[in-house]
C-alpha cells in the first residue's frame, strides 16, 4: 500500500525505524502545548493603540472602518453606508443571535435576510468572531450561524465586529478559538472552515499591477463595534 | 508535463529574442523586489523569524512520518478522506476515481503547482471532464494552452496586450468593439465568465499552502478569493499536497504565514488565508459534503537523508526567482518543466533525474542572491553545485567541458606552473589586446564570446603576482 511505501521511504532515509513510544510522546506533547514562537514587537501595544493599529491596517489593504458606539447604531450606520454607496437594501445576512438582536425596525428600508450567500447578491452582513491588528485581519470561523459563502459571493462584503475582539497578534486569536470553540464532530478547536480575511479580493496577474475586485468582494466594509471601555481612545 | 530541460541553452538564447517576453520581464522586473524590501524593512523581527521557519520545517522533516500519520488520523476525524500516492499516475488515478464517482462533468481549479507537476487537467481531460482554471493568471493560460511561468505569478511572461487579444480570440460571444480601457475591464470580463462556472462545478480542486498534523488542516493562501470560490461551493473539494507541506501545529504555521506573503508578493499577509478542517458539519448552509486530501509524494521521500533534504523546506514563496539575474533574463518556460528559477534548479534534478535536467543546476552565476532571500534560508547555491558534482560523477558533463575541467584542474594542482602559465597568458592577451579595451572573439572561447566581450588584461600582471608585490611593499613599510 502506498502509505507504507511513503512512510518506509521516509524512514529509510532518515536512518530508522518507526519512532520509539517516548520519542512519539515527546512529539505529540508539543501538538498538545502548541508552543508559540516569536511575536512580533509591533503588536505588543496598549489596547487603544491595538485598536488603531487595527484600524491602520485595514485601510492600508483598501478596506474601511466604521465605528459604531452600540448595536442599537448599526442600522442607521449601515442604512447610511448603503445609500452612499448607492447599494440595494435588501441583503443576506449571518443568522447569529448578536445580529438577528439588532433592533433593525429602526429603519424600515433595510431587509436582512439570515441565509448564506448566493452568486448574484450584491451586499453581505457577516459578523466577526475576532479581529487581528498586527495585519488588520479578520478571523472568520464557519458555522451554521456564520456561513462561509457571506465572506466570498457579494461584491460588498460588511462585517460586524466587536473592538473587544481584536487581539493583537494570530496567536491570541488561536487560543480565543481554543478556549471558545469545541467542534462537535472532533472535539478540537476547528470548525469546517477559518478564512483569515485582510481587505477585499484582488489580483495582480496582469503585468505585476494591483487590482481590486478579483474574485471575492471588490469593497470591504467593517462596522466596529466600540464595547471595550479600555480599548477607546484617550478623551472619548 | 513535457520537459524541455535538455534544451534549457536553446530555449533560453530564443527568450533573449523574444520582444513581448523581453517586455513583460522589464515591466515586471523590480516591483516584486521593491515590495518585498518594503515588507521586510517593516518587520524588524524577519531575520529571527527566517531562523526559527528553518527550525520548524527540520524539526518537521527530521519526524515527518509521525506528523503525516497525526495529519491523516486527524483528517479522517474531521470527516475527510486521505489519499496516499506514491506516484503522479496514482495521484491522477485518485483525482479521477473521486470526480467519476460524482459523475462530474465540470471541475474548478485554484491555483497549485503540485496539479501542473501531476498533469490533472490533461488526465480529467482526457477521460470527458472539464477542468476549469479560476485563478486569473492560470485561465488565461489555460486559454492559450501553456504552463505556467512563475509559481506565484503564472502569466508573468505576459503583456496586458496578450490578455486583450485572447479574450476576444475566446470569449466570441461577446461584442467584437468592446473596450479594454483599464487593466480592471480585463479583470472584469473574467470575474464574470468565472462566477458562472464557479456555481456550476460539480468538485473543486485546490492545492495546500500548508498541512496541520495537529488538526488535520489544509490551508490555501489567495489574493483573488478564487481558491475559497472553488473549495466552498462545489460539492466535493480535493485537496492536492505533496508530504513536505505538513507542519506540526496551528503557531508553527502562524510563524511560516508570517514570512510567506512578504516573501512573495511583499504583502504583510495574504488577502485569504484559509483553513479547511473535513466536511460540511450538521447544521452549515454551505461547504463541501466531502473533503478529500491527496497527499502526493513523487520522489520527495527519496530527498530525505540525502544533500537535498533541505530543499523540502521550500514553502514555494517565489522570493529566490524574484531576485535571480538568469530568471529575471529568460523568464520561467525556458527552464523547460513546472518549477523555474533557483528552486527548479534543485527541485527538477531531484524529482525527474539529472539526466535530462543537467543544464539548470549549471545555469547559475552562484551570485547568492537567491539564499539570502529564502524566508526558510535553504542554501540553493550549494545545492546546485552538488547536482554539478554528481553530473560531472556520472559522466554526464559533455566531454569539452569535462576536458577543460580536467585540464584546468592538472595546472591548478601544479601552483608554479600555473601562476607561470597564467602570467604569460594575460601578457599574451595585453599584448594582442593593446589599444583595443575588449576582445569581441577569442580562439577556443567562441561560445563564451558570442554573448559578451572579453576586457583586454590591464598591465600588471596577475592577481596572485600584484597580490605579492603588495605585500612586499607592506612588509617594507
Amino acid at each position: 500500500m502506498s502509505k507504507e511505501a511513503i512512510l518506509g521511504a521516509i524512514r529509510r532515509g532518515l536512518k530508522r525505524g518507526p519512532l520509539p513510544a517516548d520519542q512519539r510522546a515527546m512529539l505529540d506533547g508539543r501538538l498538545a502545548s502548541h508552543p508559540r514562537h516569536l511575536i512580533p514587537a509591533r503588536s505588543r501595544v496598549s489596547r487603544p493603540e491595538q485598536i488603531a493599529l487595527f484600524i491602520r491596517n485595514v485601510e492600508k489593504e483598501f478596506g474601511t472602518v466604521e465605528r459604531v458606539p452600540d448595536l442599537a447604531a448599526v442600522p442607521a450606520a449601515l442604512a447610511d453606508y448603503l445609500a452612499a454607496q448607492n447599494l440595494p437594501t435588501a441583503f443576506p445576512m449571518a443568522p447569529h443571535p448578536e445580529l438577528l438582536g439588532i433592533p433593525w425596525d429602526s429603519r424600515p428600508l433595510l431587509q436582512p435576510e439570515p441565509r448564506r450567500a448566493q452568486g448574484t447578491d450584491q451586499v453581505s452582513l457577516q459578523h466577526g468572531f475576532a479581529g487581528i491588528a498586527e495585519t488588520g485581519t479578520l478571523m472568520l470561523p464557519s458555522a451554521p450561524e456564520r456561513p462561509t459563502t457571506l465572506n466570498l459571493l457579494a461584491d460588498t462584503a460588511v462585517v460586524l465586529l466587536r473592538a473587544s475582539r481584536i487581539h493583537g497578534a494570530y496567536e491570541e486569536a488561536w487560543d480565543a478559538l481554543r478556549a471558545e470553540h469545541r467542534d462537535a464532530r472532533t472535539g478540537g478547536p476547528m470548525p469546517r472552515n477559518i478564512m483569515f480575511v485582510t481587505g477585499p479580493s484582488r489580483s495582480a496577474d496582469i503585468e505585476q499591477t494591483l487590482e481590486l475586485g478579483a474574485h471575492g468582494p471588490r469593497r470591504l466594509h467593517i462596522l466596529l463595534l466600540d464595547d471595550d471601555p479600555a480599548a477607546l481612545p484617550p478623551g472619548a | 508535463m513535457q520537459i524541455t530541460s535538455p534544451a534549457f541553452k536553446q530555449n533560453a538564447a530564443r527568450a533573449l529574442e523574444d520582444a513581448g517576453l523581453q517586455k513583460a520581464l522589464g515591466t515586471a522586473k523590480g516591483a516584486f523586489l521593491q515590495r518585498r524590501a518594503a515588507a521586510v524593512a517593516n518587520l524588524p523581527e524577519f531575520e529571527r523569524l527566517r531562523d526559527i521557519a528553518r527550525d520548524i520545517k527540520n524539526h518537521t522533516l527530521a519526524n515527518l512520518d509521525h506528523y503525516l500519520e497525526t495529519f491523516a488520523a486527524n483528517v479522517e476525524k474531521a470527516g475527510g478522506q486521505v489519499h496516499w500516492c506514491s506516484t503522479a499516475d496514482e495521484a491522477r488515478e485518485a483525482v479521477l476515481a473521486i470526480c467519476r464517482r460524482a459523475n462530474a462533468r465540470t471541475v474548478t481549479k485554484g491555483k497549485s503547482m503540485i496539479s501542473e507537476e501531476l498533469g490533472i487537467n490533461r488526465h480529467l481531460e482526457r477521460h470527458g471532464i472539464q477542468p476549469v482554471e479560476t485563478d486569473l493568471g492560470e485561465y488565461i493560460l489555460q486559454l492559450r494552452d501553456e504552463p505556467p511561468s512563475h509559481i506565484i505569478a503564472p502569466a508573468f511572461h505576459l503583456n496586458r496586450e496578450d490578455w486583450e487579444a485572447d479574450f476576444r480570440r475566446m470569449h466570441t460571444d461577446l461584442p467584437k468593439d468592446r473596450v479594454f480601457a483599464e487593466r480592471r475591464d480585463i479583470l472584469a470580463e473574467a470575474r464574470t465568465r468565472l462566477r458562472e462556472r464557479f456555481l456550476a462545478a460539480d468538485v473543486g480542486i485546490t492545492g495546500a499552502n500548508f498541512l496541520i498534523a495537529e488538526t488535520g488542516s489544509s490551508v490555501i493562501v489567495t489574493n483573488e478569493g478564487n481558491g475559497d470560490l472553488t473549495q466552498t461551493l462545489p460539492r466535493i473539494h480535493i485537496a492536492l499536497a505533496s508530504i513536505e507541506k505538513v507542519v506540526p501545529t496551528l503557531e508553527d504555521c502562524t510563524s511560516l504565514l508570517r514570512l510567506l506573503a512578504r516573501s512573495a508578493t511583499g504583502q504583510d499577509f495574504s488577502v485569504y488565508t484559509t483553513f479547511s478542517t473535513g466536511s460540511r458539519r450538521p447544521g452549515d448552509l454551505d461547504g463541501p459534503e466531502e473533503y478529500h486530501v491527496v497527499l502526493v509524494d513523487n520522489g520527495r521521500s527519496n530527498m530525505i537523508g540525502t544533500e537535498f533534504q533541505e530543499m523540502l523546506r521550500c514553502i514555494r514563496c517565489a522570493a529566490c526567482m524574484n531576485h535571480c539575474p538568469v530568471y529575471g533574463a529568460v523568464g520561467g518556460h525556458a527552464y523547460g518543466w513546472v518549477y523555474p528559477g533557483p528552486m527548479g534548479s534543485v527541485l527538477t534534478p531531484s524529482l525527474v533525474g539529472v539526466e535530462k535536467t543537467g543544464n539548470l543546476p549549471n545555469a547559475s552565476t552562484f551570485c547568492g542572491r537567491c539564499e539570502s532571500v529564502c524566508p526558510v534560508k535553504i542554501p540553493l547555491p550549494k545545492m546546485m553545485r552538488h547536482w554539478r558534482e554528481r553530473e560531472f560523477e556520472r559522466h554526464l558533463t559533455p566531454s569539452a567541458a569535462r576536458w577543460g575541467l580536467g585540464a584546468w584542474a592538472w595546472f591548478a594542482r601544479r601552483p608554479g606552473l600555473y601562476r607561470f602559465a597564467t602570467r604569460a597568458a594575460i601578457g599574451a592577451l595585453g599584448l594582442l589586446g593593446r589599444g583595443k579595451g575588449a576582445f569581441r572573439s577569442l580562439p577556443l572561447a567562441g561560445n563564451w564570446t558570442k554573448g559578451r566581450d572579453l576586457p583586454v588584461p590591464e598591465p600588471g600582471g596577475t592577481f596572485m603576482s600584484r597580490y605579492a608585490a603588495a605585500q612586499r611593499r607592506g612588509a617594507r613599510r
